[in-house]
């Protein structure tokens, strides 16, 4: 063993370990817990960086333990789980210092929050890094239970209520799931991730149980990507505290649907042969529904979680519309989208929770003027927006703009017009709003501008949303760089399609 | 090689010594339950070296003395009972607090650790109904030590029970002596043959033992005994001395019957089983108290291990089921005791275990609850933890078979205990500001649980030794 072998477990161990020291800790113990905190998250980021170095150099991360006879845990490093784990290293960095001033006062243990909030991400991270379906599985049920503690921190009679909704779906989906990792592997005795997939010799036998084993997958993974008709939960979920709400929607939960979406349709499968079997039809035609769907829903809501909650069902989609579509160009728009829907929809999230905490505006109707009171997070929300809106040079535009190229060369013009419709509707729920917060007199008791020189909010709540909104801009400014989503999406593409 | 002798003796000799002299059981409890364990890891070491081994004590020949018989079967439940009983061992220290109780638990907690090793480790199947029965008798002295009203009654119907199960095990060994002229396991499996007596003695045997390890539908005695007997003794029925009655049934079928009986016993064993899991689970779901919820759970988890009759009779997945049986056995005995004890930790400090009343209790007592929810991560059977790997063993096992329809069982299962877990869960998690009276929780209490529950979550981690173990000297 070598340290290429231990770095993924390293790098999982950053948030575990101090995730379970923070549960033993008492409660007054501040600084401790803030050091710890920090310390995984920056001596995560530095450790991902040494990865993605190697990644892109070739190498191998590879660590490896057998849990039952002829069935392994594996943690390893290729182009896609380095993505997903630098984007939830750099997530969880900025989330924990919102997470650390939003919940300054709360009367309820903090301690179990950090300490579940630690587990919440290295699941994130596990899911990232896992090697076969077996490990992916592990973390996938392990992030359930540990967000469960965080959907209902509040305690309130709804956030409970909201947690027996979240449980039901997605232990339902987890079931669902499980059964076709075991069946799988009944059937071909191999469940590891392979670049090109590694089910095609198979077809002649298995060709209708693959089919059916495909559906129980994807269904079981589409209640955390939230596709209609499994997204019941997501809007609910949104009860829970800002920080939680961000990650959930950002990196945690939702991706972590999608990113298996992603895993199953490319490197259990493989995207030639779904579409060989004829999966990729249905799995296309319900992330357009939901995308379509979704937009619609969000319309009509005033609740400004609530609205962004629905953007994110909209959003996610994209992502497994991408992996839908045969070809090179829709994938790089599918897989970039994982990374520039995060950067976007944590921003968004980081300010709501910023106007909730600041000024108690929970409420769209309420948002008059807001970007008077507090321009910084005004700001942040409104390139945010634009950016899901799909307005260049924002990171949206980078995706929808792949997407819609993909669709074109694999013969789907309706993509497009799927992606008109929803960039429509996303302008008709988010502009509204930009609209309101910047020209409308403000109405509420805050009217006052802030005094000069003094922040709008706390700077912990502060800086967050725009690191964030910077990096979705950056995202889409400087897509031809190299490290940026876009040229690692283009990565991992071509091993995808390596012949 | 005396160490199985040793195993038994140690842990009757503690018995006796805290009978006579109370003023220093605990310390004597406390000694056994540290010597006891190390013994066992030696043995362990000796058959993963050596294989099985046997023992005749005092040195007398089989039709006469007593045989002991130790594979690596034998030594993961003894494994398991040593874990289990020693760390509630630190538990009842706390929990029995200098009353009258307190002086009676030890010498029968002692007594009913010794008729277990020696369950585990008899060669033959007289031994075998002279252990039940000790164990039974035990068992059923400590669930009274609750001394209430419900308690005595409770434990009233578990003696008869207890004792109908033993006498119809003692009919099924006569027909067997009767008509073979011998009790040892291993002679019973080379000279039996197919038989209506055989036939009968198999009848006989599997009815009283079923009875004592409560399947569905003859699990009626189990909730009211084990809600209301005290924590750790709760924890140890539940946890081990159902398994024991389950135990003695697998050797038998494995050694002696599985040749002579008809497969579709298998399975109605099956049948039952998933009648145990959906009643269980559906009782667990409505229970008002939260030790009835547990040992409702209890019920359902028993079920589980019955599918492992139906299972094994698929060929090509044999090996995988019995694995996956005696891994379930195992890791529900870790997460089961943890449960137990946690509950027990509720009902010391709040003096009752009302669900409806307890509102937030994971901020009053966050350890506790943290080893009940680990533990039930293992009982729901979700990764990492040992009862996934039971469940996956036995998923595979359905699966390679075609079939299916155990998987939905086994699915539809872990659904239901997800909902009845979650129930506890949604009261535990809510906030609410009143001040209850509580009575401080001593950290031993809280820590002992998370002990076992950290148990059942490691045993998720360690499926190749621990199988590696099972296999040892065959028993399969």
């Amino acid at each position: 063993m070598t340290f290429d072998n231990w770095l993924p477990l390293l790098i999982l161990l950053t948030s575990l370990l101090p995730g379970i020291v923070i549960f033993v800790l008492p409660e007054e113990r501040v600084r401790w817990r803030t050091t710890l905190n920090m310390g995984g998250a920056i001596l995560k980021l530095g450790l991902i960086g040494i990865m993605i170095w190697g990644v892109r150099h070739e190498h191998v991360y590879d660590f490896r333990m057998p849990i039952l006879p002829n069935i392994e845990l594996v943690l390893n490093a290729d182009a896609m789980s380095v993505m997903m784990t630098a984007l939830s290293g750099v997530l969880w960095f900025l989330t924990t210092l919102y997470a650390i001033a939003y919940l300054e006062t709360s009367p309820q243990s903090r301690s179990r929050f950090f300490g579940f909030f630690s587990l919440c991400v290295s699941s994130t991270v596990g899911i990232a890094l896992a090697g076969n379906l077996i490990t992916f599985i592990m973390f996938y049920e392990m992030l359930t239970l540990t967000t469960y503690p965080l959907v209902v921190f509040r305690g309130t009679p709804e956030s409970m209520r909201a947690g027996r909704i979240y449980i039901a779906y997605t232990f339902g989906g987890g079931a669902a799931f499980l059964i076709g990792v075991a069946w799988l592997k009944a059937l071909v005795g191999s469940v590891a991730f392979t670049e090109g997939g590694m089910l095609a010799p198979y077809v002649g036998a298995y060709a209708t149980q693959l089919r059916f084993i495909f559906f129980l997958m994807i269904s079981g993974l589409g209640v955390k990507a939230a596709l209609v008709p499994l997204h019941g939960w997501l809007p609910k979920a949104m009860v829970a505290p800002a920080p939680v709400s961000a990650l959930l929607h950002a990196v945690a939960v939702v991706k972590a649907g999608a990113f298996g979406i992603v895993r199953v349709v490319y490197d259990v499968y493989g995207i030639e042969f779904s579409g060989e079997l004829g999966l990729l039809q249905p799995l296309t035609a319900a992330a357009a529904f939901t995308i379509i769907y979704g937009s619609v829903r969000a319309l009509f809501q005033d609740e400004l979680k609530k609205r962004l909650a629905f953007s994110t069902v909209s959003q996610v989609s994209y992502i497994a519309l991408g992996v839908g579509i045969l070809g090179p160009i829709a994938t790089i728009g599918g897989i970039v989208h994982l990374v520039n829907q995060g950067l976007m929809k944590i921003t968004l999230f980081f300010c709501a929770g910023n106007f909730a905490e600041t000024l108690g505006v929970h409420h769209i109707s309420h948002m008059n003027g807001i970007g008077r009171r507090m321009p910084w997070t005004m700001a942040a929300f409104t390139l945010g927006s634009l950016g899901m809106i799909g307005v260049p040079p924002m990171a949206g535009f980078i995706s929808k703009w792949y997407l819609g190229t993909g669709g074109l060369t694999a013969g789907k013009p309706w993509v497009i017009a799927i992606l008109v419709a929803s960039s429509l509707l996303n302008a008709a729920y988010f502009l509204p709003i930009i609209y309101r917060a910047w020209f409308r007199e403000p109405a509420g008791s805050w009217s006052a501008r802030p005094s000069i020189g003094a922040l709008e909010t706390h700077w912990m709540l502060l800086f967050p949303p725009l690191i964030t909104a910077l990096l979705a801009l950056l995202a889409g400014l400087l897509a031809d760089a190299p490290f940026s989503p876009l040229e690692w999406a283009r990565l991992i593409t071509a091993r995808e399609y390596r012949p | 090689m005396t160490l199985p002798a040793w195993i038994v003796s140690l842990p009757l000799l503690a018995a006796v010594f805290t009978f006579v002299f109370p003023r220093i059981r605990i310390w004597a409890g406390i000694f056994t339950a540290i010597i006891t364990p190390l013994m066992v890891v030696f043995l362990g070491r000796e058959i993963l070296a050596h294989g099985a081994i046997q023992m005749q004590v005092g040195g007398w020949q089989t039709p006469l003395g007593i045989q002991l018989y130790a594979d690596g079967l034998s030594v993961a439940m003894l494994g398991i009972t040593a874990i289990v009983i020693g760390c509630i061992t630190f538990y009842a220290r706390c929990y029995f607090t200098g009353d009258v109780s307190s002086r009676y638990f030890w010498p029968l907690w002692m007594f009913l650790w010794s008729a277990l090793n020696a369950l585990f480790l008899s060669g033959d199947i007289f031994n075998l109904y002279v252990t039940l029965e000790l164990l039974g008798l035990s068992a059923v002295a400590l669930v009274a030590l609750s001394q209430t009203a419900d308690a005595l009654s409770a434990a009233m119907r578990y003696l008869l029970v207890s004792l109908t199960g033993s006498l119809s095990y003692l009919m099924g060994v006569a027909l067997l002596y009767a008509a073979n002229g011998t009790l040892s396991i291993k002679l019973l499996a080379t000279t039996g043959a197919a038989s209506p007596s055989i036939a009968t003695a198999f009848a006989l045997m599997a009815a009283g033992l079923i009875m004592k390890s409560a399947l569905f539908p003859m699990h009626f005695w189990l909730p009211p005994a084990h809600a209301n007997a005290p924590a750790p003794v709760s924890a140890v029925l539940s946890a081990l001395v159902v398994k024991a009655s389950f135990y003695i049934l697998m050797r038998l079928w494995l050694v002696i019957f599985e040749p002579f009986i008809n497969p579709s016993t298998a399975q109605l064993m099956g049948v039952l089983g998933a009648g145990a899991i959906i009643w269980g689970s559906v009782q667990a779901l409505v229970a008002e108290r939260l030790k009835l919820l547990v040992a409702y759970s209890t019920v359902a988890q028993i079920g589980y291990l019955f599918l492992i009759f139906p299972l094994s009779s698929i060929t090509q997945s044999n090996h995988t089921a019995w694995q996956g049986g005696f891994y379930f056995v195992l890791s529900h005995a870790c997460a089961k005791s943890a449960v137990f004890l946690a509950a027990g930790s509720v009902i010391y400090s709040f003096g009752h275990d009302r669900i409806k009343e307890l509102h937030g209790i994971v901020r009053r007592m966050p350890v506790s609850m943290f080893a009940f929810a680990l533990a039930s991560v293992s009982l729901i059977g979700l990764p990492p933890s040992g009862g996934f790997i039971a469940k996956w063993l036995y998923l595979n096992a359905a699966l390679t078979g075609g079939h299916w329809w155990w998987c939905v069982l086994i699915i539809i299962g872990s659904l239901l205990a997800t909902a009845y877990v979650f129930r506890f869960f949604s009261r535990a998690f809510s906030y609410s500001p009143e001040v209850v009276e509580e009575r401080p929780v001593p950290w031993i209490m809280e820590w002992t649980a998370l002990g076992l529950a950290l148990c059942a979550l490691i045993l998720g981690f360690i499926a190749p030794a621990v199988t590696t173990l099972l296999d040892a000297g065959n028993p399969f």
